[in-house]
């Protein structure tokens, strides 16, 4: 299980980000989460929670947004979502889409402060 | 107390200095001259025996080395060691994969620039390596036969992660009854197009066009320069 490592690099970088801004306290972070990025969702959430206790983020939530896989596909000449991670091929014409264009992210996206 | 959150775009990869440090770690490689793969598979598929085979057969014209990690033990470097190829050992402890400041570390002191090839043997694990660049140039997954067909969609993302995939243990393919085809269309299932190499270290079934693989991307030049007297 790398949740953890995953959940205290989301830490590190969420804590730099808030000092940057000036942020004192940060309610939640959101996270895009993409469904070939190798880390499992409710793993992470878990591991998050566990990982900010004793630092500044210390209550905060993770917020997951989950991203589909997309792929261009080279015969219908257009970018597709993929139905399923284990068929990366056009849901519509079959033909298998090696191009891909989302779905890997493991991003950062906003940090939640108290207005 | 008006409680209306406030949101601080920040959009920045969450393995942002995992990803910096395996991007500068590839600037490296490259103005060494040196071609880095990276070997992922499950405990037991077969990666360190393969590594071992390979290691001998291109010292003789290239100059490789190997870094190899383990949560515990020195027992693959201590193996590949005995190939007289220069290994270094990673000992990732309660880790369960190896990221690129790992190998940054591991690599202190290495003069990058007398090698040809390095390889890197990840943790046996066919999970966590997916999420991190170790800067190499070529990934590859390798699968044995006795592992069953289905592997590719049972792990599919790291299989999408690769370059190449690598059936091994090819010699026990008949006594367990396993189905080449199937497992060549599941793997072009999780990763349209890529490239399959099918052998066995032991035989020495597949060797040559693995090995062939592997100098082909190699820099001639270099290699020429690099080529032993013995």
């Amino acid at each position: 299980m790398h949740e953890l490592s995953i959940a205290l690099s989301i830490i590190e970088g969420a804590t730099e980000e808030a000092r940057r801004h000036g942020c004192a306290r940060v309610n939640a972070v959101r996270l895009k989460l993409g469904a070939l990025s190798g880390v499992a969702k409710d793993a992470l959430l878990f591991s998050y929670e566990l990982a900010c206790e004793g630092t500044a983020l210390e209550g905060s939530r993770l917020v997951i947004e989950e991203i589909p896989v997309t792929a261009f596909c080279p015969r219908c000449e257009v970018e597709r979502a993929i139905a399923s991670i284990q068929r990366i091929s056009c849901p519509v014409c079959g033909a298998p889409t090696p191009r891909v264009a989302q779905g890997r992210e493991i991003e950062l996206v906003a940090l939640e402060i108290a207005a | 107390m008006s409680s209306t959150p406030r949101l601080v775009e920040v959009r920045r990869n969450a393995l942002k200095q995992n990803d910096a440090l395996a991007r500068a770690l590839r600037d490296r490689f490259h103005e060494a001259g040196v071609y880095v793969a990276s070997m992922v598979s499950s405990p037991g598929a077969g990666k360190t025996t393969l590594l071992e085979r390979t290691l001998a057969a291109l010292r003789r014209q290239w100059r490789v080395a190997a870094l190899v990690g383990d949560l515990a033990t020195e027992n693959d470097a201590e193996r590949l060691a005995r190939t007289e190829a220069p290994v270094r050992q990673i000992i990732t402890g309660t880790v369960c994969h190896l990221d690129a400041s790992m190998i940054e570390r591991a690599l202190e002191g290495w003069a990058l620039d007398e090698l040809d090839l390095l390889f890197v043997e990840n943790v046996g694990n066919l999970v966590c390596p997916a999420s991190y660049d170790l800067g190499e140039e070529l990934r590859l997954v390798l699968l044995s036969v006795t592992e069953g067909e289905d592997k590719p969609l049972k792990y599919p993302t790291i299989f999408n992660t690769a370059d190449v995939a690598v059936i091994t243990k090819l010699d026990l393919a008949g006594a367990v009854e396993f189905d080449l085809t199937a497992v060549r269309e599941n793997i072009q299932r999780a990763r349209p197009g890529m490239r399959i190499i099918e052998v066995s270290a032991k035989t020495g079934e597949g060797m040559e066009a693995w090995l062939e693989l592997l100098t082909s991307r190699l820099n001639p030049r270099v290699g020429q320069y690099a080529r032993r007297d013995d």
